[in-house]
């Protein structure tokens, strides 16, 4: 069910982020600390790193709160894949290769309130566990880990062809399970 | 298969940036070029932020909250600075790039175009106006009920005149005169013009009216011949290519 107070909270916290209110931060630090935080330790697997990512993160925020453009995705998904983005770098131990505002997050679902999200995370953990082990594991290499499609194929020893379609037919059962 | 059958699986590494290698940059010369692909990366990517939802696990300790708002209490806030994107993502900034170039040109060259044809406005009716100016003149000189008079000191009788009108550069020219004697029926008088070097040039065969006046407008003359006088003989009524003694009246410049 979506949320549209969330919604419109998280456009009124960002107007107040933009207007320097360290109140807005903290509120929406509140909301959705909890998920880049998961993403990160998922990625980094280690709690200190992991800190580091999710203050990255909401500094960035702070600093240019126009780097989000509403227009252009949720803010949950936004945050998470910007979380998602730096851990990996921070493991490869590179510079930030994607700039923030070329990341473009299309999801429909509303994932603005708790509720929703919890709901979006059941039924993204129900996808994965109903995946073939290889399928899903193929999918978190390449999204929690980082890996390249060669790297995961070294690794698993499939060719790489499968460990391609794999990946693209995963994304696409997520993509169903959230249009039904 | 077609070639975005070909890219599809490609497509879905992209937007987990697990695709690498020379492959990659096949897939971003085809991205630059197909909106429809362009669209499928945008919802793998949305596809592939589902799974960062999976991640659930502990919140983060309180210090970072703190931490954060320490931070941003001290922190001024400055501008990111931009890095390199892919090329094909600037595509919509340069195709307005490209029509803001474009409005200007066509404002540059419509405004040019406009003076031009203001500048050309003016240029015909400064010759409407000399134009008109000229006709009122050769309307004038060859009126048939013009009256032509030469005026004298009293006590001297009228003197046969001939003016000219010479313009080297186009070869025209104006002859007009006045108080000359009648010919004979078989006779005219011929105007010459005698250049600075070589032989007397036929410039018009013209005999005077009752009045002894007569006028020669434009005759054929080869343009750009510098004259040295002008001198009129008579001649036999078709005219001749020499002039024949004596020389009845003469002018030099």
């Amino acid at each position: 069910m979506p949320d549209p107070g969330a919604k419109a909270n998280d456009s009124s916290l960002i107007a107040g982020i933009r207007a320097g209110d360290e109140q807005a931060m903290a509120e929406l630090y509140d909301r959705y600390s909890g998920i880049v935080y998961s993403v990160a330790l998922r990625v980094l697997g280690d709690t200190g790193a992991a800190e580091d990512v999710l203050q990255e993160v909401f500094m960035q925020l702070w600093r240019n709160p126009g780097l989000f453009d509403s227009s252009r995705g949720n803010l949950a998904p936004w945050l998470a894949v910007i979380a998602r983005n730096r851990a990996i770098d921070a493991i490869r131990k590179r510079r930030p290769e994607t700039d923030i505002e070329d990341v473009v997050v299309s999801v429909d679902a509303d994932l603005a309130g708790e509720a929703d999200r919890s709901i979006a995370m059941g039924k993204v953990r129900s996808v994965l566990s109903a995946m073939p082990a290889a399928q899903r594991s193929a999918l978190e290499m390449a999204y929690f880990e980082g890996l390249s499609h060669s790297e995961i194929s070294a690794k698993t020893g499939e060719p790489l062809g499968t460990i391609k379609t794999r990946i693209r037919t995963g994304l696409l059962a997520l993509r169903r399970a959230f249009a039904a | 298969m077609s070639t975005h059958e070909q890219f599809a699986d490609d497509l879905a590494l992209y937007a987990l940036g697990a695709f690498q290698g020379e492959e990659c940059v096949a897939l971003e010369r085809h991205l630059g070029e197909c909106a429809s692909c362009r669209r499928e990366l945008e919802a793998l990517r949305g596809d592939a932020a589902l799974l960062a939802l999976s991640a659930g696990g502990p919140r983060p300790p309180s210090r970072s909250r703190k931490r954060l708002l320490e931070a941003i209490a001290r922190d001024p806030r400055r501008v990111v600075t931009r890095r390199s994107r892919p090329w094909w993502a600037l595509l919509p900034a340069v195709a307005a790039g490209v029509m803001a170039m474009i409005v200007v040109l066509l404002w540059i060259d419509n405004s040019s175009l406009q003076l031009q044809l203001e500048g050309m406005q003016r240029h015909a009716a400064e010759q409407e106006a000399e134009l008109r100016i000229s006709r009122e003149i050769v309307s004038t000189l060859t009126a048939k009920d013009a009256m032509t008079l030469t005026l004298v000191a009293s006590k001297n009788p009228p003197q046969p005149q001939g003016k000219v009108m010479y313009v080297k550069d186009r070869g025209g020219l104006i002859f007009l005169a006045s108080n000359l004697p009648p010919v004979p029926a078989a006779k005219a008088y011929e105007l010459w013009l005698i250049p600075m070097q070589g032989a007397p040039m036929p410039a018009g065969v013209f005999k005077p009216d009752i009045h002894g006046s007569a006028m020669l407008l434009n005759p054929p003359l080869t343009p750009g011949v510098e004259a040295k006088a002008f001198a009129i003989t008579i001649e036999p009524a078709e005219g001749s290519s020499t002039p024949t003694m004596p020389i009845v009246m003469m002018g030099g410049a």
